[in-house]
């Protein structure tokens, strides 16, 4: 009995032994591919650290400019203050900047989506004035419109092979002419609080628009981070050749960013139209596009294609935002709004750009040795 | 004969590549001294230096008595050492004689003059026999034309060193004995020329000199005429040759064994403007080579094969059933692997981690909805990073930063992932060094003995009949012939390229 408590024992030291042996190999595996995590983490670190550095770096301009910029009141159920106004502000564009991404990542363009939302107001305002349809309907007509409207570039551009900028720019044009049409020229006006309540309701304290960017975002999210989708974007847009040799269907991919691209600005359309209560086909999105190519931009995103993230697109549409509210806060003539926003942005693209970066530390250490 | 170059212990490294070691090179004005290795020897990067397109990291460039340190090639072209590259770097879109004298147009008070230029350019493809409208744009005539066009650039230079790499690779007889006649009548004028080819017949056609590279390292400089076919061979390929002699010794005994059956069916295969009535069998478990020249649809059956040209008459069966392919994605489903030719434009995704490169193929195969998750990929990459040896700090390393040998890894790492029943590697070990190039190989073997069947094309015969158990030779888009067993020799398969 002692012999075999012995020898039990004996193994289960030599047991230990190896698994000693065993964890210390496996704990330098752990490390090493803890330091791999690092790297991967410092490297999208990177990524999200400028944009984000602008965007506070905006708001503390916003602080200095007006000390009560940060508040924010409760009353009558919402919050009420400056950041809920940009948050409310930016839905539309941080809408069209999502869907903006997916097609800059596939190495597009989409100019279209302005128009896009003004023929998604029209049809939904139309809708609204006839009173059998319900407002299910006049929302899913709406959603309906801007996919349509993603698939038609989306094929114009894969199976047609049309260049994106030409193909989209043909929606742009005819899109806001379809609106017109739709409106037979006039401004269409509705009265329907539940369908203006996309627009200008509440929900949990926060304004609709607000809830429907975070929705989106995180809709969009979980399609293509939780499937493969995200991950053949951006190899499509890296080099879609390689893509087709590896069997990716390239063409459906490019089709499905512009048709959410399509969606996205739908629901952008009808933001706009809820918060007006009317469809002005002359005026809605207009120029709305080229603000979502800025904010994916301001983003991080290269226009050549391939990397992209949701997140940092919405950042770029706040920090666009945010920047047109600090002119209005700063009490300068309205005349220098457009020139500003233009050196600002400039400011923050070269910021990001680590070439420039580079060239600024040159000149820098340059200027010390010149010094010495 | 003077001496009127001379390169003096060149040495040049890339990150984690030794491309140049102390490398000599002696050129005598009036002769043609040929520049021969393998791919990866080195005879690329020399030339480059040679011609200002890369800085040495060590050395000297005497050029007539007079150290040199080229810093573009516009410095080097200037004193008179033009280079005529083997790809084609003219522009398509301007006119045959824009192309010819681009950068050092025919002036008249200050504005280019047209009319000289054209009569210049005509007077100039004269020597070359050409006889076109210079006035066309380039990318009208053929990649033969463009080719013999590119050299005339570089003659009308008035260069003194003229580097040719690769001059011949897409000429036909005649072409090839119309640029000979130019270099004889270049080299009686004094001209030195460079001469860079894998083609022996030719070297020992017009060269009179002949300097042979090997990993980066000079092996010898020789005498055309005292240095016989035999021996430049195991000059350049060094010990090699014995290796390769063995093993495929051990492979003939091996195919004659057994008869296995046809995994692989191309019948009376064509595809317009590429293959014509193609016939071709792959039989299970083996290595099927496929050889030619540049242009003899040795890529081109590769390409029918994937899907990517679609067949205008003929079928495809694989293990008895009848393909249909009209893309990629549907001979992947059929089991068909292709490492691609072009790796930079078809096989890699360049700022794409390696973990996703490995990983994308099998994904697109498993489709969007099943998604392999971060973790199971980096399980599939490490297991591939370890197994292929691939030289990485890790996986998450964009694919585009590695060399070219751990690139095609990567690539071959992403097809053995989906686990195919037919892997077709086209070109596996270009422009790769000289280390990565023997793992390859290496891991071609390696597969060859686990059974799996593969076809393969290369332009490096020894290469290919050292594991082929059969060899298809291609010629202007035919089949010439099959040679396997006994028959399978480089010299053999070199021959039926030639004769057909």
């Amino acid at each position: 009995m002692k012999e075999l408590v012995q020898e039990v024992s004996a193994q289960a030291e030599q047991g230990i032994a190896t698994n000693t042996l065993k964890s210390t190999n496996e704990q330098a595996l752990a490390a090493a591919r803890a330091a791999r995590y690092q790297v991967g983490a410092s490297n999208n670190f990177g990524r999200y650290l400028w944009p984000s550095c602008a965007l506070i770096l905006l708001l503390a301009v916003n602080l200095i400019l007006d000390a009560s910029f940060f508040t924010i009141a409760y009353q009558d159920g919402r919050f009420y203050g400056s950041l809920i106004d940009i948050l409310n502000r930016c839905a539309p564009v941080a809408l069209l900047a999502i869907g903006m991404s997916l097609v800059i990542a596939t190495g597009g363009i989409d100019l279209s989506v302005g128009a896009v939302m003004a023929i998604a107001g029209a049809v939904c305002a139309n809708l609204l004035l006839v009173p059998e349809i319900s407002i299910f309907t006049v929302i899913m007509a709406g959603i309906a419109v801007g996919i349509l409207a993603g698939v038609i570039n989306g094929s114009l551009v894969s199976y047609l092979g049309i260049q994106p900028i030409v193909a989209t720019l043909l929606l742009m044009v005819a899109g806001r002419g379809v609106a017109q049409l739709i409106n037979q020229g006039q401004i269409v006006t509705f009265q329907n609080d539940a369908f203006a309540f996309i627009g200008v309701g509440n929900w949990l304290g926060l304004p609709m628009p607000v809830w429907l960017v975070i929705g989106m975002l995180l809709l969009c999210q979980l399609v293509l981070r939780r499937t493969a989708l995200g991950l053949f974007i951006e190899a499509v847009g890296c080099n879609a050749s390689a893509s087709r040799y590896l069997g990716i269907n390239d063409n459906g991919i490019k089709l499905f960013a512009y048709a959410i691209a399509g969606l996205c600005a739908g629901l952008a359309g009808m933001i706009s139209a809820a918060d007006i209560q009317g469809s002005d086909a002359n005026n809605a999105g207009l120029w709305l596009e080229l603000d979502a190519i800025l904010a994916v931009v301001i983003g991080g995103a290269a226009l050549t294609g391939g990397r992209f993230s949701l997140l940092l697109s919405v950042v770029g549409a706040l920090i666009i935002q945010t920047l047109a509210t600090t002119i209005i806060v700063s009490g300068l003539p309205a005349k220098y709004n457009l020139l500003i926003k233009a050196l600002v942005i400039l400011a923050v693209l070269l910021l990001q750009s680590e070439k420039f970066r580079n060239q600024c530390k040159g000149l820098f250490t340059f200027n010390s040795k010149g010094a010495v | 004969m003077s001496l009127i170059l001379a390169l003096k212990n060149i040495s040049k490294s890339y990150p984690g590549v030794k491309a140049l070691e102390n490398v000599d090179l002696q050129l005598f004005s009036g002769e043609v001294h040929a520049l021969l290795g393998e791919n990866g020897a080195g005879k690329s990067t020399l030339v480059k230096v040679m011609t200002g397109a890369e800085t040495k990291n060590a050395g000297e460039i005497i050029f007539q008595n007079k150290s040199h340190d080229f810093a573009s090639p516009i410095a080097a072209q200037q004193v008179g050492i033009s280079t005529v590259y083997q790809e084609v770097n003219l522009l398509p879109n301007l006119s045959v004689a824009q192309n010819l004298f681009l950068g050092h147009e025919p002036k008249r008070f200050g504005l280019i003059d047209y009319r000289a230029m054209v009569k210049q350019a005509e007077q100039l493809l004269t020597r070359f026999k050409l006889d076109i409208d210079v006035t066309a744009d380039l990318a009208k005539y053929s990649v033969a034309v463009q080719q013999l066009i590119a050299i005339a650039r570089g003659v009308a230079m008035s260069a003194q060193v003229l580097v040719l790499d690769e001059p011949t690779a897409s000429l036909d007889a005649d072409e090839v004995q119309i640029l000979f006649d130019v270099m004889n009548q270049l080299k009686s004028e004094g001209v030195a020329i460079v001469f860079i080819t894998h083609f022996l017949d030719q070297v020992y056609q017009i060269s009179d000199r002949i300097t042979v590279l090997r990993n980066g390292k000079q092996v010898g400089e020789y005498l055309t005429a005292e240095l016989p076919r035999a021996k430049l061979v195991e000059t350049m390929l060094g010990k090699e040759l014995e290796h390769l002699a063995g093993y495929q010794e051990a492979n003939q005994t091996s195919a004659s064994a057994a008869t296995p059956e046809t995994l692989l069916a191309f019948e009376n295969v064509s595809a317009k403007g590429s293959i014509e009535q193609f016939d071709l069998e792959v039989p299970k478990g083996q290595a099927v080579g496929l050889a030619g020249l540049l242009g003899s649809g040795r890529t081109e059956v590769c390409k029918a094969l994937f899907g990517v040209d679609t067949l205008s008459e003929g079928s495809i069966t694989l293990a008895g059933k009848k393909l249909r392919l009209s893309q990629p994605s549907d001979a992947i489903n059929a089991g068909i692997a292709l490492c691609p030719e072009d790796r930079k434009t078809d096989g890699i995704i360049g700022p794409l981690s390696i973990r996703e490169n490995i990983a994308l193929a099998l994904q697109a195969r498993l489709g969007w909805w099943r998604y392999l998750s971060k973790s199971k990929q980096q399980a599939l990459a490490d297991l591939y990073i370890d197994k292929l040896q691939i030289a990485t700090p890790d996986a998450d390393k964009p694919i585009g930063q590695l060399s070219g040998g751990n690139q095609q890894k990567v690539i071959l790492a992403r097809w053995l992932a989906i686990e195919p029943t037919l892997l077709v590697l086209d070109e596996p070990t270009r422009g790769i060094d000289i280390g990565a190039h023997a793992e390859i190989l290496a891991l071609i073997k390696a597969l060859c003995e686990e059974g799996m069947s593969l076809l393969v094309t290369s332009s490096e015969l020894e290469e290919l009949v050292a594991f082929a158990n059969k060899v298809v030779v291609l010629r202007d888009r035919k089949k010439v012939t099959e040679l396997s067993g006994h028959e399978l020799t480089s010299q053999h398969v070199m021959q039926a390229i030639a004769e057909g």
